[in-house]
């Protein structure tokens, strides 16, 4: 199978492969048409299959290699923008980028997790295990942004924080719970757009904002669905059952009040059209700037304080019997 | 054919296991000593001979803490299984056997009493629900517990004993994070006190939110506190951590804790910190603290 192609598009490789040997008869009209029809075939299944998406199979759209990176996004929606390295303490995280950069003719701050796309960018990257300073990086750049009254993008795509020796050292817990405290108060509006991973605490560290808006095949997580099998279930191969029963996706987590938009996605995922995915995407930030730019800004606050006060709710997620 | 013949049968083990009854007497982890219940009970559950902290239920933390008489609220709160997980078995069966077992409906008390005189809201988290983990419950009674304390102006002291999130309410239990360390912005912003407990074990999604935040955060003696499980940690690097990785001297040796409290000095420590925060009240201007819990102060039971 190609490598681009996923394991449930299995239907597709197929085709692929008549395709290719099809490429290699002499060019005639039927078989020109031969293959414009396999194509069409092979648009029709992926929609198909892209509509009817299992949760495990959205895990695995969301960690697609050629799922489109902050750096990415930052190419395709914003102008001029410059990146800012380190956290002024001890170190500069590469599995974090910040920058400051233009949208629509605005200046703004952005800041999200990059995991890179080949083997050395990967392990550049750490693949988008940040570690405490890259949360620092941001807290620090955010606050560059709030003084010059500058509002902030975040994108949210990482695994999840770096579980390594240095990063217990460092803090990594402190500085992802100052990150979710001092976040809560940015007087500035922060967006925030989970476009791949959301993999817990790494991804909550960067994830306060007035709006969370979800690709539409991203997913976010309280852990991995591979770490909870192998907690609950005792076995890490049963994944898919963890995927299914952890509520993930786009969806489930719109209906939680967890999220509060799902943006709209190429038939085939974001890797497939990252051009059309930017389009997409670029409307949707547009206009969520627009809303929470015209709030006031105690009125901005208090809306973002009572967004997350009410993650949890009476009468739904839990009862009070008294006593 | 052998040629020695047993002539009596082997000495039966006797039927009882053992000949002490259940529950008289512990045997300390630390350093093996035989502690009779009661006396540890006496001495805050900490081995009298080498000092190990014993893990304490919310319960009688709550009473080490508090001078005499305290208020608890909300608990009656209860999770309805939001996500309707089911792994080996139905979250919701756990939830209820859980209930049923420790005659507790999720896995903090929230109390508002007086530590050596200070009005001072109190949560407690307790392991033996569920690993002490944070689900909706847990975040919003810590949550109510902090907005109370803001209206009324008075001292946080959250005393943590988790294995972090509940991953049986899946991405509203990781909210619950953002949630209490929203309500700790507007405690700190309202310059009212907030001191962190951290006890054995202190991880994952609980570390990355309210036990880091304390003005102060202060730590038992040699509790695990860390953000990614070590054995997460060994799977990552692949070699065997280092002695006293993710203890509270650990910590302390790098920096993210202000002080390690032996749990016998935990309540006058708290006291004194509370105090240089400008928290008032004086436990002799105190009528209110009945003689019995005046007279062995912080006893639990």
């Amino acid at each position: 199978m190609p490598p681009e192609l996923l394991e449930f598009e299995e239907p597709i490789a197929v085709l692929l492969k008549e395709i290719e040997a099809l490429g290699m008869l002499p060019a005639t009209g039927p078989r020109d048409a031969e293959i414009a029809s396999l194509r069409r075939r092979i648009e029709s299944i992926r929609a198909d299959l892209y509509r009817n998406l299992q949760p495990w199979q959205r895990v695995l759209v969301a960690r697609h290699s050629s799922r489109p990176s902050t750096l990415d996004y930052v190419e395709m929606l914003f102008t001029g923008f410059t990146e800012l390295h380190g956290d002024r303490r001890f170190a500069d995280d590469h599995a974090i980028v910040t920058g400051f950069a233009w949208f629509h003719d605005q200046p703004v701050l952005v800041v999200g997790h990059q995991k890179g796309s080949d083997t050395k960018q990967k392990i550049y990257r750490n693949f988008g295990y940040a570690r405490p300073e890259g949360y620092r990086k941001a807290l620090r750049t955010m606050r560059l942004a709030e003084k010059f009254n500058r509002p902030v993008f975040v994108f949210v795509d990482t695994p999840a924080a770096y579980p390594g020796i240095e990063s217990e050292e460092r803090g990594v817990a402190e500085a992802i719970a100052l990150n979710l405290r001092e976040m809560v108060v940015l007087d500035v509006p922060v967006i925030v757009v989970v476009s791949g991973e959301g993999g817990s605490g790494g991804a909550l560290g960067i994830a306060i904002g007035d709006r969370v808006l979800m690709q539409e095949f991203a997913i976010y997580s309280v852990i991995p669905p591979e770490g909870c099998a192998a907690i609950l279930w005792r076995d890490s191969g049963k994944k898919v059952e963890a995927a299914e029963a952890l509520k993930l996706t786009a969806p489930d987590l719109l209906k939680m009040g967890i999220i509060d938009e799902i943006v709209p996605e190429p038939a085939g995922g974001a890797h497939t059209a990252p051009d059309e995915a930017a389009r997409l995407l670029d409307a949707a930030l547009a206009r969520t700037l627009a809303e929470v730019g015209a709030l006031a800004p105690d009125v901005r606050l208090n809306r973002r304080y009572e967004k997350f006060r009410n993650m949890g709710r009476l009468g739904t997620d839990f009862v009070d019997q008294g006593g | 054919m052998a040629w020695f013949k047993k002539t009596r049968t082997p000495i039966a083990a006797t039927d009882k296991s053992s000949r002490v009854p259940e529950g008289l007497w512990v045997k300390c982890p630390g350093c093996a000593q035989i502690i009779y219940n009661k006396d540890l009970a006496a001495n805050l559950s900490v081995c009298p001979k080498c000092g190990h902290h014993f893990r304490l239920s919310a319960i009688e933390r709550i009473q080490s803490l508090f001078d005499g008489d305290w208020q608890e609220y909300d608990a009656g709160l209860v999770s309805t299984d939001p996500l309707g997980f089911t792994d080996t078995k139905p979250y919701r069966d756990r939830l209820r056997s859980t209930i049923a077992a420790t005659g507790r409906k999720d896995a903090v008390i929230v109390g508002r009493g007086r530590i050596d005189g200070i009005d001072t809201m109190v949560a407690a988290m307790d392991y033996s629900f569920i690993g002490g983990s944070m689900g909706v419950v847990v975040g919003e009674k810590i949550t109510r517990a902090i907005e109370r304390a803001a209206a009324d102006r008075i001292p946080v002291v959250v005393v943590c004993c988790s294995g972090g999130a509940r991953m049986m309410e899946g991405a509203l239990s990781l909210m619950q994070m953002a949630k209490i360390s929203a309500a700790l912005a507007r405690l700190d912003r309202a310059r009212l006190p907030y001191i962190a407990v951290l006890t054995d074990p202190t991880t994952g999604g609980v570390t990355a939110s309210f036990a880091m935040l304390g003005d102060l955060n202060i730590a038992e003696p040699k509790a695990l506190i860390g953000f990614a499980g070590p054995r997460v940690i060994e799977q990552t690097i692949r070699q065997k951590l280092p002695e006293g990785f993710q203890r509270s001297e650990f910590l302390l040796d790098h920096g993210f804790i202000d002080l390690v409290v032996d749990r016998r000095e935990m309540k006058a420590t708290l006291a004194s910190a509370l105090r240089f925060m400008g928290a008032t009240g004086h436990p002799a201007a105190e009528p209110a603290v009945e003689p019995e819990s005046a007279e062995a102060p912080g006893a639990p039971r």
